[in-house]
Order: C-alpha cells, then structure tokens, then sequence
C-alpha cells in the first residue's frame, strides 16, 4: 500500500534509489549532500538495498568508478554538490559522451571563493554544456518521483544519457515533508531492468572511449547532441507513464496562475513554491502575474518554453547563479530563446538568492514590481542583483 | 632462429588481443610489454586503460587494436573506472545475472600512475578491490612530447627538465612506486621487464591468481624518449637490469624476493652512455647514480633475504 511519511528530501531520494535497486553507489562526502549517501549506504549495511558502495577518495572518483560501473551494466547512481561537482567536472562530460545512464543528485550549493556550503546555482551553470539531462525538483515528493523517473529516462535505450536531479542544498535536501512513497511492486513494474546494448563482455568485446581526429570528432558531438535534443520524447513518455501510475504529473515547463497573466515571473528549483505565495499575494490585489517554473534545464525544452510565454508581455527572469561580467546565464537562454519570434515578452532579469541568501515572499513582489518599473521605463539594463547590502 | 621459430610458440600463445596494425614508434618497448601482458592475460579480461602513449596507438574511431573489452575514459582515472566495473560485476553476479568470468585489469603508464593517477590508485588499493593494476613506465611523458614525471630517473634531460649550461636535467630521484604499492599491504607487487618475457609472463599470471588488488611495474623502454636507436629496445631494457638500475623482484605477502641476481653487477654507465637522454652527464655525476644504485639494489637484495 501506498505509505505516506514525513520524509527529508535527502532520505526521499536515497528511497527512490533503494526502490530502483540500483547496483552500485559511488560516493564522497559533502555537504549539503551527505545526507542522501549515507542513507544509500544505511539501507546497504541494512541488507534493504542489495547494492556495493564504494566510498572513494574524490568526487573524481566518485564518478569514475560510475562510468565503470555504468559500463559493466550496473545501475549506477551517485550524489554531489558544489565544490564535488567542480572536481568532478571531467568526468561529466565523459559520462554523457560515452552514453552512460548514471543518475546524479546535486545539492546545488555555491562555489568558493568565499567557501559557502549554502545553496544557489553556480555548480548547476558549470555543468550546463556537459551533456547531461537536467531536472530540477522543487519538494521532497517531487526529488522522490524524479528520481525514479530518471533511472527510467536515462536508460531507455533510445537515451542512454546520464541524468541529474537538481535540488536545492539545504533550502530542499534538509527539509522534512509529507512524501507518499509507492508499493515496491508498483515501482518494479514502472521501471524497466537496465540493460546496456553495449556493455563490457568479454563474450562480445567491444572498445569505449577510442580517440577522434578532427574527422570524426563533429560527427561524435553532434550525435550526442542529437541524442540529447530527441531525449525530450522519451521524458515526456515517462513523466506520461508516471503520471498515470502513481497519479502525479510533471512536464518540462510549469505553471502557476500564468494563464491570464501578462507579467510572468521565471524560477527554477525550490524557491518556486514561495514565489507562487508572492503570485497568490499579487493576483489577490488585482495583478496579471503568474510563474512559469522551468523544470527541464537540457535538453532545454524549447517549443514548450515558447508556447508557455510567448504571449506575455513581460518575463521576469531569476538567476540563482552570477556569470561574472557577463549576463545571467538562465536569462540569457531565456532571450536567445525568444529572439526570433515576431511577437515576444519583454524579458528583465535578477540575480539573487546566492550563497543561501533566501528570498522572502514580499521578497519576490518586490522583484516582479523593479522588474515592472524597469520596464515601463525602458530601461532593462543588462543584469540586477537583488538584494545586495551595499554597506 | 629457425629452431626459435618451431620453439616459441609451445611457449608463448600466438594469439594476441593486443592486434598488429598499432601506431606505435618503432622499436616501441612499452607496445612489445603491453603484448606480453596481453598474451599472458588472455580473452577472460577487461581492459580500463588510462589516456597514453598505448590509449593512442591502439584506439582511434572508428578503429580499434582491441579484441577484449576495453575503456579508456580519462588520464588519471584507469584505477577508479576499474573498481567501477568489479564493483558492479559482483553486486550484479549476487544479484543472479549470469557473467562471463572476467578479470578486470587497468592499464596506464607512469605519469598516470606516479603523478596524476596516484591518489586514485591508493584509494583502489586501500578499498582491497579484485583487480591487477599495470604500470608500464617508460619513465616520462612521452605521449606528450618527453616531459618529466616522478619516474623519470635522476640526471635524465626531459623536454621540461632538459639539461643546459645551468642544468644537468632531472634534479630528484625517481619515485620508489613498487614500495608504495607494497605500503598497501596488497598481496601481490612485482617488477618486470619487456627484455625478460617469460619472467613478465609469469608475473601476469601470478598477479590475476590473487583475489584482491595487485600490482605490476614494467619498464618499458622507449627509443623515442631515451635517445637510443630502434633496434636497442630489447638491449637497454637487459642493461636496466644488469647494472642493477632496474632490479626484477616480487613482494609477495609483504614478502620480498629477487628473480634474478647476477654475481657481478654490470657497471651504470653500461646503461647510460647508449641513451642520449644521459649524453651531458660528467663522471662525477655518473658516480652519483652508482652509489645510489648499490644502495637501493643492497637495499632490495637485504629486503629479499629476511
């Protein structure tokens, strides 16, 4: 029977783990992200999980030892944050290169200097281009479904394509929520065994991981990013199959209270669910507004992203992540995305929420009203980084 | 050589997953040590090779000199990636999936084992998994372009270390790598040559018996890097061990032994002068290396007798 609990998102997903009966999990501690190995490896001791963990000595190990594992055929996951997914920034981009369907958790945390284990998006933008499926979750029960739906995705033969779910460190992987956690059986029939057409045998020997020259190595990049663009038919069939097994629905652009709404906010992650209270707050004195949440980061979900907020007339864009001296890195997606159409929103953006800095309810009407007066006034600028103290 | 030829293959399988058709320089001693190993190793064998000299020569899309399984995904990684592959072996043999027997085997040479790879390794090793760790040291980066490493011996010019008016070359002494393997405490460490196949062979052998991590360092001589003509390869890898520079001994169970001992060390400069990577060093420096060597060899040959 269905069990509803009071969960930490951590624990949620190292559930959903257990639950896909993942053959290995190789990992090194950091925080905000402890939390979800050290239960993986809890269940492990606890002869629930029949899976090795492999404590390495790195993060940079930590997924090195996964792309073998992934390579042997095992189900493979790892978790990470911040800093760990700096040292391992190599070996992402050999994970998806080389089709490999691991799934990883990022707590996402900022990057030093200063060193800060707190939350925001600066390890999410360093790992933009690797490759990889990107979801962000934004509760434990959602942390809890991705999860289990990107073992699903990143296997499916037509993918094969390691997967990261994003959750917010601390803001989400330490807090304790209500999550209704499936019958095991329910679980095993949604998700199908994992089965590498090309995994190492020494029965049928195959070479991964030759060299190109300058012949061959477009034809290399551009197949992955084929592969990674028509991923998004396979994400929408799981997210359907779930849907209709387990009764919760997820697509790669959300909305709250956007249909009527002319002026639409942009978030992504955890902080969307205060900026639907700042959304409910607005409406409720008689303001068009409503919030787009961008659940699919890659394959970033274009014709989605265009139908949802073409025909708003300002978009608000946040950026939890500072590309220093250049442009919002989501926003400037977000534009480009928008660039050719005839009729297109205005779009502002803001920078806040670094380095665990929240952002209040009144913290989010008070960004949708500056990015109003800015454009009223015609004056978008390049970037604004909100709420910063300058004494 | 005719009787060579009906003598040799009883010995040695002709069989080779390591194919001909390879890029490798000429005279290349790493390439031959590499067939050695292969041939002693068989087809039960998966293969995580780190980026080199060997990666290069035996793999470019969308060819490939492998017949056994075989990944390479980075430099410093070869040891992590295989403990990988183990790992999810057991936990999917445990779990009912029917495997071929394979013994996973990681491949990389000194710069991927002494420098980058090291932290790596240390960690394969200590976590005690089921695997044969090859270090073929050609003792620089020569995949590169001849640049230093920790294996690359004291007074040899490298292109990053090169010897000039106010520099003989290579300013430390070599790394003692089979001792840190051996710091481990892994069952089974040997030393190996390319000029002695039948004792590298064995070795191979010995090594894949052991359950658990274990760790094989072969010389591997280099024609491009050392300066020495191609057909020497076989010649200077027998002087390594004749002067004692490079001495072939196993540590088993923490347990020291020396292959091969002669009565009479040949002198070092009977190594040195045919390499031109040695070419600017003056008998005093000569003498340096001497002394060093009869004390690390004296140190071996004590080891091997408790």
């Amino acid at each position: 029977m269905e069990r509803r609990v009071a969960f930490e998102s951590s624990f949620a997903i190292a559930e959903a783990v257990k639950m896909a009966d993942i053959d290995v999990c190789a990992a090194y501690p950091i925080t905000p992200q402890t939390h979800i190995v050290e239960r993986v490896a809890q269940l492990v001791a606890n002869g629930e999980l029949d899976a090795n963990y492999i404590p390495v000595e790195s993060e940079h190990s930590a997924l090195s030892a996964c792309l073998g594992s992934s390579a042997a055929g095992g189900r493979t996951f790892t978790a990470t944050a911040g800093q760990g997914l700096e040292l391992m920034h190599e070996v992402v981009y050999v994970a998806s290169g080389m089709r490999l369907p691991i799934v990883m958790s990022v707590c996402n945390r900022a990057l030093s200097v200063p060193l800060s284990i707190w939350g925001d998006h600066s390890d999410v933008m360093s790992v933009r281009d690797t490759g990889w499926i990107q979801i962000f979750a934004e509760n434990a029960q959602q942390a809890f479904d991705l999860t289990l739906c990107a073992f699903h995705i990143a296997e499916d033969p037509a993918v094969l394509l390691p997967t990261m779910i994003h959750i917010d460190g601390f803001h989400l992987s330490h807090v304790i929520e209500p999550v209704l956690l499936p019958e095991q059986e329910k679980v095993t029939r949604f998700l199908p065994k994992y089965h590498h057409p090309f995994a190492l045998d020494v029965n049928n020997p195959a070479a991964m991981g030759d060299f190109a020259l300058p012949d061959l190595y477009t034809e290399a990049k551009v197949a992955h990013d084929m592969a990674l663009r028509n991923s998004i038919k396979v994400i929408l069939q799981v997210w359907q199959k779930f849907g209709e097994e387990f009764g919760r629905e997820y697509s790669p652009v959300e909305t709250y209270g956007a249909e009527d709404a002319d002026i639409l906010l942009l978030t992504m992650g955890s902080f969307s669910e205060v900026a639907m209270e700042a959304i409910d707050r607005l409406k409720r004195a008689g303001e068009k507004v409503g919030l787009v949440r961008l659940r699919l980061w890659r394959p970033f979900p274009f014709e989605q992203f265009r139908q949802t907020v073409g025909r708003a007339k300002l978009l608000i864009v946040l950026d939890r992540a500072l590309s220093v001296g250049g442009p919002g890195p989501v926003c400037s997606e977000v534009q480009a995305a928008l660039y050719h159409l005839k009729e297109r929103p205005q779009v502002i953006g803001f920078i806040g929420g670094l380095g665990g800095r929240d952002i209040s309810v009144e913290g989010f009407q008070n960004m949708i009203h500056r990015g109003m007066d800015k454009a009223s006034q015609g004056k978008p600028g390049e970037i604004e980084v909100f709420d910063v103290r300058e004494k | 050589m005719e009787t060579l030829s009906i003598y040799a293959p009883r010995l040695v399988t002709k069989r080779q997953s390591l194919t001909p058709g390879h890029r490798a320089c000429s005279g290349c001693g790493e390439a031959l040590a590499l067939k050695f190993v292969m041939k002693a190793l068989g087809r039960d064998v998966i293969v995580v090779m780190s980026t080199g000299c060997m990666e290069i020569i035996s793999s470019q899309l969308p060819y490939t000199a492998w017949e056994v399984p075989w990944i390479h995904t980075l430099f410093e990684n070869a040891a992590t990636v295989a403990t990988g592959v183990e790992s999810a072996r057991k936990a999917l043999a445990r779990k009912g999936a029917s495997l071929p027997k394979a013994k996973v085997v990681a491949i990389g040479g000194d710069g991927a084992t002494f420098d980058i790879g090291l932290g790596a390794l240390s960690g394969a090793f200590e976590r005690g998994h089921d695997f044969l760790y090859v270090c073929l040291d050609n003792e620089a980066y020569m995949n590169t372009g001849i640049q230093r490493s920790s294996a690359t011996p004291y007074g040899a010019s490298t292109t990053t270390q090169p010897a000039g008016k106010a520099s003989f070359g290579q300013s430390t002494w070599k790394k003692n790598m089979p001792a840190i393997a051996v710091a481990h405490d892994i069952a089974y460490v040997a030393t190996a040559s390319a000029s002695y196949p039948f004792d590298l062979m064995n070795k191979v052998k010995k090594a894949i018996a052991v359950e658990g991590p274990s760790y094989l360092h072969i010389f591997a001589v280099c024609p491009t890097g050392w300066r020495i003509p191609t057909d020497m390869t076989i010649r200077v890898g027998r002087l390594a061990v004749e002067t004692g520079v490079f001495p072939l001994y196993e540590v088993e169970n923490g347990k020291y032994s020396l292959n091969y001992d002669p009565p009479q060390l040949r002198p070092v400069i009977d190594y040195l002068k045919p390499q031109g990577r040695f070419r600017h060093l003056t008998p005093e420096m000569v003498d340096k290396i001497q002394q060093r060597v009869n004390k690390e060899y004296a140190r071996i040959k004590e080891k091997a007798a408790q």
